[in-house]
């Protein structure tokens, strides 16, 4: 069973019909007995890296995901959630992550050029810098949903896609049987789609 | 790179899409779930949905709609039309809309965008200006632009960015429903003045309306039209292969 851990950041809509539509059993849930049960675990998130960090801890979910992640149970990060699975994030101040993923999540203002809009928002393309099983249906260029205005940076070991606006940015990351994604593949159309399906299939 | 993008946009009234269409294929042409899903399997890159419903009972057919929508179209969905309170953004929002589309209700309440700005983020609010020339000055109008606001529309569009909307969807009237292209120099004076993306609107009437648009103001992020969609005008399949073929970055499915 997949479970979409809610920690009462954003909205699950379209994340839970999304796992309807490829006909996998996708559950929201905040207690920490259904996370652990779990076969696949979802790490959704909008909004500011600190008060979803406050509420992962203060809640002791963050201990739950990280110790299944550790024990091989598939996670997969979305947006703010793949962010999270960083060590920490510098969004007004330094705060911490799970610590999944090494490195840090930066500001994008700090590598695009000055004529750039931010937050990047839209749909673009991705490039694979590794083989990674979440984008086995995928082909290099297809194009995905960004909105975001920080990033994952000083993590290059763990870069399995990125994209260009302005500057290489990101598009998503993974160790192990521990999966980010920076865009939405919940918006992603059947692209989307594709990378929910296969993340569903991997083994960990 | 990021790309261009296409945003057909749907009036619904009562739970049926208004100004009915005229594609083979469909089995209910006003439903807005079998359009939804027909533009978004041709290539639409975002969908706008705009209630226009004037009734309470209507609003909530409404927003059972959008949650049939939303469950069924991966794809980001706006939703406009009868926004005036964080109420009514939270009730859209929970039934699966990505982002919501300010108009009227922020001249009513210009501390509507700044509110809705800090409890969903930038991201998640659109204002929707619908901009007339009045003596040669780019004035805003109110209510489905039968109104005259008199508020110069470059100081209000500005001051809504500035209290926090994400988007500026740019109806101009002076095109609208005229068919004889964008309204290139109302888009490059907001463009000028704005940082976040423009969406332009008014005034398509074929795909080299679209061409020219993005060739002669590449700081616009994306067109948005009604009825030459709806009416098969023009299709999104080939409107995107003329934008690529042009240069113009489109996502191609």
């Amino acid at each position: 069973m997949v479970v979409i851990v809610d920690y009462g950041v954003g909205n699950l809509f379209s994340l839970k019909s999304s796992f309807k539509a490829i006909g996998v059993d996708a559950i929201c849930s905040s207690d920490k007995e259904v996370i652990k049960s779990a076969d696949k675990i979802i790490l959704p998130g909008v909004g500011a890296f600190e008060d979803a960090s406050y509420k992962l801890f203060s809640s002791g979910l963050a201990e739950v995901v990280i110790n299944q992640a550790k024990k091989g149970v598939p996670l997969l990060g979305i947006c703010l959630g793949m962010q999270l699975l960083f060590d920490k994030s510098y969004e007004y101040g330094e705060h911490k992550g799970l610590g999944l993923i090494s490195g840090g999540i930066r500001p994008i203002s700090d590598v695009l050029p000055k004529n750039l809009k931010i937050p990047h928002i839209g749909w673009n393309a991705l490039s694979f810098t590794k083989k990674s099983k979440i984008f086995k249906y995928l082909n290099e260029g297809d194009c995905v949903y960004f909105v975001h205005s920080y990033y994952g940076a000083n993590c290059l070991g763990s870069v399995s896609a990125t994209t260009e606006y302005g500057a290489t940015l990101t598009a998503a990351v993974e160790n192990g049987n521990v999966y980010g994604c920076q865009f939405h593949p919940e918006k992603s159309g059947e692209v989307g789609l594709k990378i929910l399906k296969a993340f569903c299939e991997s083994e960990g | 790179m990021i790309t261009k993008r296409i945003i057909p946009c749907l009036d619904v009234k009562n739970g049926r899409v208004v100004k009915g269409v005229n594609f083979e294929g469909l089995s209910d042409v006003s439903s807005p779930v079998e359009l939804g899903k027909f533009y978004s399997d041709n290539g639409a890159d975002e969908l706008v949905f705009y209630d226009i419903t004037a009734s309470s009972d209507g609003r909530a057919i409404f927003t059972d709609i959008l949650k049939e929508v939303a469950s069924t179209i991966f794809i980001p969905l706006t939703v406009g039309g009868g926004i005036n309170t964080l109420g009514d953004f939270d009730r859209v929002l929970k039934c699966g809309a990505d982002k919501v589309s300010v108009n009227s209700g922020a001249i009513k309440n210009p501390n509507l965008i700044y509110e809705a700005a800090k409890r969903y983020g930038d991201q998640c609010v659109v204002l929707s200006a619908d901009v007339k020339r009045v003596n040669g000055k780019f004035t805003v109008f109110a209510k489905g632009g039968r109104e005259n606001t008199g508020m110069d529309a470059l100081d209000w569009i500005k001051r809504g960015v500035d209290n926090g909307a994400g988007e500026i969807v740019l109806n101009s009237i002076d095109t609208d429903g005229v068919k004889g292209g964008f309204d290139i120099e109302m888009l490059s004076a907001v463009c000028d003045i704005v940082s976040v993306p423009v969406i332009a609107s008014g005034g398509a009437g074929n795909i080299g309306h679209f061409v020219e648009l993005f060739n002669t103001l590449p700081k616009v992020d994306a067109g948005l039209a009604a009825s030459i969609f709806h009416f098969g005008e023009v299709s999104i399949k080939d409107l995107k292969q003329q934008l690529k073929l042009n240069g113009i970055p489109v996502r191609i499915i």
